[in-house]
């Protein structure tokens, strides 16, 4: 596969590379768009996923910015307004914490404050997670936390194929959207098809359809909680796996459907519980499906330390593919 | 009134109180009561609607000649 | 709110509105009629206002407890209320605030002395069966008390397959059911009743330690004078001798109060005000107690238009919500083609019920010499947590001494 330009007819790819090829594409495309970060240009991406972009595109549209996070994503929220379409990279979501007046109080809020007269059509998008030994500071799962602003769209890829076409639909978003991009899946490789040219930024879907459980999951639980129902399935028990694709505005209607029909809901968010966009869908399914249930809901998350950095210690804090499994065991008790 | 005007009325105001049975039917003898499944609220009640459409009085005393359908016959026939 | 109409009940269906919003309702105001396993109910109201807001609809099945209406001040405009939420509880809970109208507490649509026990949040009862969401609606339209079943769910809870595993176990397996023009004209459906009774009676004989007590009680006295008082009058003006015996129980109770009442919550709770259950014969199968109110202040004439009334409208299917929450205990008749005696089963909260049997012309010792006397066999049923034996024969002795005085009941 030609890396930099990224063969075409060949359909197998990394997450990476189908991220960069999101962006090479909105490049090529329209030309109100352009990359900003930090190392985005000559180092190409602290996760290698502009790398050739600037070579391609040239430094007025691949922007190395200095290490001034209010101040890059303050300018990109200004190009936005102006018309451009830029997307704005934040190395991780840790450090997005330093530009969350940006985000939260001008780049959410400009929209509804100017009366409709301002729109930001701006794209950030943010690594996020942990499982790479990056310690507390660098291991933050903050999706979930930014899914509670009004004003903001919050978008979590979990497969390849919602890497590659996910940015297309939120650069084509008046809103400003965010996309967290987990840094264990950047190295995941699969198959794209050939008949996918583009995804909706609304639904969740099913991955794996069941008929004993809901895991209702996102980014890099996903694969997690798939492995979980290849387990459970030994024991007969189907898990449905749905991925929620977008935290804020959470699908309802799919999340609704699947935990009516199998009447059990595991939650796998990669956040810590207290707080946690789990605890929002739990809310949701206690307020609509209440007398579906036949179960407790159940929740996988983050246990409530920040994140060590020795690797066991840092295994035992994050959700794993064991824990998933006793979860939804536990639903169904003695049959 | 005739007998046959007796019997039909009698099955009429029956067929109020029991529904699903059919009283034309039921061999004069037998106790409706019995029959019927009728309790002593139910003949109290037949008693009153039978009172007000044939303008007799039927005190107490009398009740036991009305348990059977030849026995009502009887009864209007004689009294009215 | 969706009253529970039994021990048992868990839903009901809302068939029809009798009012809509800007109509003004008083106390005792028929409002709607509901479906339940037990056949169809007018839901009377007790509050004085103007309807705001109908929030249930035609034809929707809403578990006990879900909002129905809201009730404004009277002659308040009905305004746009945010919904609230149905909840389902184990019994009726009081509404939350927002359904109340600007009333005091007094003023619950909960009728007095029944299920609902203000206030008192059931947290931390030892013992509580734990039962799904949706194990209990399934359990409430079948008509089974899941409370009973033994539960295979996480932490021994009872699940929707245990229900569904009860009901095809206690379910006959073909047997030609009754036609549905015959359904229709007895007014609700058996089978349902049926499993209405099941599980009401089930719960009565798990949960309350029943304790029995009969008495032979000399009716010569009783129904001389019953004679003499039907011999002046009409046969709409007749009585029957259940109002008698109905009254001497009513007077009987206002000296034993503790028959008069609910355990509920590990305690006594007497009734306020003597509402009688009368067990009532559904023609094609079933049986319902509904109450006749304040049977000790009614004159006998009084409560036998009562009587004819329920019974009436119990066969008809007619028969108010309030009616069936009411009673403070019960008396069960068989009249005079039942049998000689009928120990009874009590209907879960009450204390009480009690049972007379056919009257009998039988030997009875009079001045030392043998003669024959109507007798009829008086039993009492009832929770020993409530009341002991001692208490009970003083009042089984004091409906026969009020049936030795017919002129005073």
């Amino acid at each position: 596969m030609n890396e930099q330009t990224g063969t075409p007819g060949t359909n197998r790819m990394t997450y990476r590379e189908a991220c960069r090829q999101a962006i090479r594409h909105a490049l090529i495309d329209d030309s109100r768009t352009f990359l900003m970060g930090e190392d985005v240009g000559l180092y190409g991406g602290c996760y290698a996923v502009s790398k050739g972009l600037l070579q391609e595109f040239g430094p007025g549209r691949i922007r190395d910015t200095p290490l001034a996070e209010a101040a890059f994503v303050g300018a990109g929220i200004g190009a936005a307004m102006a018309g451009m379409r830029p997307i704005v990279e934040i190395m991780t979501c840790n450090f997005s914490l330093l530009a969350l007046d940006q985000i939260m109080n001008n780049a959410a809020t400009i929209p509804h404050m100017s009366g409709g007269q301002f729109a930001v059509p701006l794209v950030i998008r943010m690594a996020t997670g942990g499982g790479r030994q990056l310690a507390a500071q660098h291991s933050h799962s903050l999706e979930g936390w930014f899914a509670h602003i009004p004003g903001l769209k919050v978008l979590v890829p979990g497969t390849i194929e919602d890497a590659r076409f996910m940015l297309k639909a939120a650069l084509a978003d008046p809103n400003p959207v965010l996309i967290f991009e987990h840094i264990v899946l950047y190295n995941e490789e699969g198959e794209l098809d050939p008949e996918v040219e583009e995804v909706d930024i609304a639904k969740a879907r099913v991955r794996r359809p069941g008929s004993d459980v809901s895991i209702l999951t996102y980014g890099n639980s996903l694969p997690k909680s798939l492995e979980a129902a290849e387990e459970l399935a030994k024991e007969g028990m189907e898990a449905e796996v749905v991925d929620l694709r977008v935290l804020r505005p959470l699908d309802n209607a799919t999340i609704f459907d699947s935990v009516s029909r199998t009447r059990r809901c595991v939650i796998v968010d990669e956040g810590w519980k207290s707080g946690s966009i789990s605890a929002e869908i739990a809310a949701r399914l206690a307020e609509d499906v209440f007398f579906e249930l036949d179960a407790p809901i159940r929740r996988v998350c983050s246990r409530e330390v920040p994140v060590p950095y020795a690797a066991h210690m840092e295994e035992a804090a994050l959700p794993q593919v064991g824990q998933i499994v006793e979860a939804a065991r536990g639903l169904v008790g003695a049959r | 009134m005739t007998d046959a005007e007796i019997r039909q009325l009698a099955a009429e105001l029956l067929s109020d109180i029991a529904p699903e049975t059919d009283p034309s039917s039921l061999p004069g003898d037998r106790d409706i009561r019995e029959e019927l499944d009728i309790d002593s609220m139910d003949f109290l009640n037949f008693i009153v609607a039978l009172a007000k459409r044939t303008g007799l009085a039927i005190p107490e005393e009398d009740y036991p000649r009305l348990f059977t359908m030849d026995g009502i016959a009887a009864y209007v026939g004689e009294k009215s | 709110m969706m009253p529970s109409l039994g021990a048992d009940m868990e839903s009901g269906k809302l068939v029809k509105w009798l009012v809509e919003p800007g109509s003004t309702v008083k106390k005792g105001d028929v409002i709607a009629v509901v479906e339940t396993h037990k056949g169809a109910f007018e839901i009377d109201i007790f509050q004085e206002g103007t309807i705001a807001e109908l929030c249930a609809k035609e034809g929707e099945e809403l578990p006990v407890g879900a909002l129905l209406a809201r009730i404004g001040a009277p002659g308040e405009k009905p305004a746009k209320a945010e919904p609230a939420p149905p909840t389902v509880e184990e019994k009726p809970a009081p509404p939350p605030p927002a359904v109340e109208p600007p009333a005091p507490p007094a003023e619950k649509p909960e009728p007095t002395g029944s299920k609902a026990v203000p206030a008192k949040a059931p947290a931390g009862r030892a013992g509580r069966a734990k039962i799904s969401p949706v194990a209990r609606r399934r359990a409430g339209e079948l008509g089974i008390d899941p409370a009973a079943l033994e539960g295979t769910g996480i932490d021994g809870s009872v699940t929707l397959v245990d229900v569904e595993l009860a009901a095809s176990r206690s379910r006959p397996a073909e047997r030609p059911g009754p036609t549905s023009s015959e359904k229709r004209r007895a007014g609700f459906d058996p089978d349902q009743m049926r499993q209405a009774i099941a599980a009401a009676m089930s719960k009565s004989k798990r949960e309350i330690p029943h304790y029995y007590l009969s008495t032979t009680i000399d009716m010569t006295r009783a129904l001389g004078w019953l004679e003499a008082y039907n011999r002046e009058r009409p046969p709409e003006k007749r009585l029957l001798p259940a109002v008698l015996l109905l009254r001497a129980t009513a007077l009987a109770l206002k000296a034993h109060p503790q028959f008069n009442g609910f355990w509920e919550d590990g305690s006594f709770h007497p009734g306020e005000g003597i509402h009688v259950g009368w067990a009532i014969a559904l023609r094609g199968g079933g049986l319902i107690a509904p109450a006749i109110r304040d049977v000790d202040m009614l004159s006998p004439g009084g409560l036998m238009e009562a009587l004819r009334d329920l019974v009436g409208r119990a066969r008809a299917g007619g028969i108010k919500g309030s009616e069936m929450m009411d009673p403070t205990v019960t008396i069960t008749s068989l009249g005079d083609r039942g049998a000689e005696s009928v120990l009874g089963v009590i209907y879960p909260p009450q204390v009480a019920i009690l049972g007379f049997g056919k009257v009998v012309e039988r030997p009875w010792v009079v001045d030392g010499k043998i003669v024959a006397r109507p007798l009829v066999a008086a039993s009492l049923a009832a929770d020993h947590r409530a009341s002991d034996g001692h208490a009970g024969g003083l009042f089984l002795s004091a409906i026969d001494r009020h049936l030795q005085e017919p002129e005073t009941l």
